[in-house]
């Protein structure tokens, strides 16, 4: 883990807004998310399922299936350039080669008819034209080394099936960063391998990432592999990110009740207390579509108030960048207006 | 934990192969996968036995040859006296109505074209028909007790009419734990119950869990890979590493002090939520892949990612050796004789004159 705080920001994104048309209603899957990331920093995302995690990273690629889907609203800043301005030609030297993907199952991202010098090759001379396949394959086999698969040059004629789950997701990593990729979405690297294997992998990634500088936005719904990994943590709920802060501040101080209820509801097992109930959210992730405008997650708060179910709450920095969005740091005031809107808006319905 | 307390079930040296056949026509075996490889253990009336390992590590399957899903190769299995491997289909069928399981995808283990009414009552009916209960149940008296079963759970009893697909991962783990509970039964078998749960949804099921327990008296079998669950739920814990059991103690000492070097290494490879102590903490990285089970061993099973590996260790396979009263562990590290000492030809000169002798 490093601490940048100089470094430049690679990639902003501002207001982004994703939805997916339904028979049931409009699915606002993504609604209002913001966050940065600098170079080399890395970044978590948590969240349940259905929060918006993945939707908001495949709009960063472009690769929102539409129709149904469709990026409604934001920007999001690559090198200065708004990516969703872009054309599809040039969204393609993007992606894959400044901005790259690994995904939760490495039993189904890699093509099973090719071996892994093919797609690897494949990769690097889609972006790099001038590169010859020899050139192609020698850096394919020191980025395979540099993962640490033994016998690179013998084990990259194999097909992906004659690898572990653990292995095929360093061939991911490695194909992933061949062509030296700015930005590293990772969706849920770990969640289909075991702790051990775990643990291999996250280690490989925070080696890379400091070694090459690539700034690394890790999604996930583990909350010990965030603690571990990431220097900047945002909490997504609903579409929103209800919270945002530096990893450190975010656990001492979860300000948040849902990021504080999922702090407190993971048994811990360095903590000896045993046998205590665990603190749990009652109640479920609501569903997104058509949501009224209030606090998402009122239903579930301990600390809800009159004016969670009639208005959403403002963002409110409460230092060093930890953002939380709440009504428990709101104003009196802000509170009093945001009520006397609601009812003027219901009494005109 | 009470030596004079009798165990409700008693595994014993309880072996699951799978036959690898070969040849289009004449279909003959070539080998086996070693699932289950020699696992032993008791379980005592009340206590929570946690089953933790890697994915491959035979966890599911011994839990499935308890229940006789699979038929074990060899071993036994005895519950309330009764060996469930050699017992016939009366007697199991009895045995099941005290072993019910709750499986790991509330998704595929819920029968889509059933109501929810169905589902949790098709135990008692089934039984009911077959006049294995006590007390014969009326329609109503089962009508009443499913009823009783979802408040029971957590679930509004006006959804009985709904099917499956209408409720989230969590409620279907509510409905598939009711079904388990509807034959009173004395031991649960969980295999990853919370595994495919989101947090917030994954706490409330274990707070379920613990309270229907001492509500009930309920024994649990308990399967998850996550330690810090199991941690959470267990009285005592049996760590799996490729079919054997490597270790099995009181869940407080197994956390504390961990004695074999695979334990060690887990605990240390799994995250915790804290920035603070992930920073400070010693990570023991296991390198390589669980091994393929497909092949008889002589020596260790984990000796090849073994950080402490000695000669000995490649060609005698470590027996369970008793720490204390609480701990057990199956490593040659806690034999009364130092075998670090020992060389690779003698260790294979001692194991080929046991080898000798056997024959």
């Amino acid at each position: 883990m490093s601490m940048k705080p100089n470094a430049k920001t690679v990639l902003e994104v501002k207001d982004l807004q994703t939805y997916f048309k339904t028979d049931a209603g409009i699915v606002k899957a993504v609604d209002g998310v913001s966050f940065s990331v600098r170079e080399g920093e890395t970044i978590g995302i948590v969240g349940e399922s259905g929060s918006g995690k993945s939707v908001t990273n495949l709009s960063l690629m472009r690769l929102i299936p539409s129709p149904p889907g469709r990026i409604v609203g934001g920007e999001i800043l690559f090198e200065g350039r708004d990516i969703l301005k872009l054309t599809e030609k040039q969204m393609r030297s993007i992606r894959g080669k400044k901005i790259s993907m690994i995904f939760q199952d490495p039993m189904t991202s890699l093509n099973p008819f090719l071996k892994i010098s093919t797609q690897m090759v494949e990769t690097i001379r889609l972006h790099e034209k001038d590169v010859s396949t020899q050139e192609a394959l020698e850096r394919s086999i020191e980025m395979l080394k540099l993962v640490g698969i033994p016998s690179a040059e013998k084990r990259i004629q194999s097909y992906p099936h004659q690898f572990s789950g653990g292995m095929r997701q360093r061939v991911m990593i490695a194909q992933a960063l061949s062509c030296n990729a700015e930005v590293l979405i990772a969706d849920e690297p770990t969640t289909a391998l075991d702790v051990t294997i775990q643990a291999q992998i996250l280690e490989l990634i925070a080696k890379l990432s400091d070694k090459m500088g690539t700034a690394v936005i890790l999604i996930t719904h583990d909350l010990g592999v965030v603690a571990g990994m990431c220097d900047q943590v945002c909490v997504m709920y609903a579409g929103k990110i209800v919270e945002k802060a530096e990893t450190d501040e975010l656990y001492a101080r979860p300000s948040h009740p849902y990021t504080e209820g999922l702090i407190k509801s993971v048994p811990r097992m360095d903590t000896t207390k045993k046998g205590n109930r665990l603190f749990s959210i009652e109640g479920q992730p609501p569903n997104v579509i058509d949501l009224p405008p209030c606090c998402p997650f009122h239903p579930r708060c301990h600390k809800a108030m009159e004016v969670c179910r009639h208005a959403y709450p403002p963002v409110k920095d409460l230092g060093k960048g930890h953002e939380v969005a709440c009504w428990l740091f709101a104003d009196e005031s802000e509170k009093q207006q945001a009520l006397k809107e609601a009812n003027v808006k219901e009494k005109a319905e | 934990m009470s030596t004079e307390r009798k165990p409700l079930l008693e595994v014993r040296d309880l072996k699951q192969h799978f036959p690898i056949s070969s040849g289009s026509i004449l279909q003959k075996q070539v080998g086996a996968i070693r699932a289950v490889d020699g696992v032993s253990f008791d379980v005592y009336p009340g206590e929570t036995l946690g089953i933790v390992g890697e994915s491959g590590c035979g966890k599911s399957t011994t839990v499935r040859s308890i229940s006789q899903l699979y038929k074990p190769t060899s071993g036994s299995v005895i519950f309330n006296g009764v060996d469930l491997v050699r017992a016939d289909s009366r007697t199991m069928l009895k045995a099941r109505r005290d072993i019910q399981m709750i499986f790991q995808d509330p998704y595929a283990s819920l029968d889509p074209r059933m109501t929810v009414r169905s589902i949790i009552a098709e135990p008692m009916i089934i039984y009911n028909n077959r006049r294995l209960l006590e007390t014969p149940m009326s329609p109503m008296d089962i009508e009443r007790r499913v009823e009783e079963l979802m408040e029971r759970v957590g679930l509004n009893k006006a959804f009985k009419n709904r099917y499956p697909h209408e409720f989230s991962g969590g409620q279907r783990q509510r409905i598939g734990i009711a079904r388990a509970l509807a034959l009173n039964p004395k031991i649960i078998l969980a295999d990853e119950p919370v595994s495919a749960l989101d947090v917030s949804i994954q706490s409330q099921i274990l707070n379920l869990m613990a309270d229907l327990q001492k509500e009930f008296g309920l024994t649990y079998l308990f399967i998850a890979h996550d330690l810090a669950v199991i941690q959470h739920i267990s009285t005592r814990v049996a760590v799996m590493y490729l079919g054997k059991i490597v270790e099995i103690s009181e869940a407080v000492q197994l956390y504390d002090n961990p004695l074999h070097p695979y334990t060690i290494a887990l605990l240390s490879a799994a995250p915790i939520p804290d920035p603070k102590v992930e920073r400070e903490r010693k990570r023991i990285i296991l390198t390589g892949d669980v091994p393929s089970p497909d092949k008889e061993r002589t020596g260790c099973y984990f000796y090849d990612r073994c950080p402490k590996k000695m000669p000995w260790c490649s060609c005698h396979i470590p027996p369970m050796f008793n720490i204390n009263e609480k701990q057990h562990v199956a490593c040659w590290l806690y034999d009364k004789r130092n075998l670090s000492k020992v060389t690779m030809e003698e260790a294979e000169a001692d194991a080929a004159k046991v080898a000798g002798a056997e024959a």
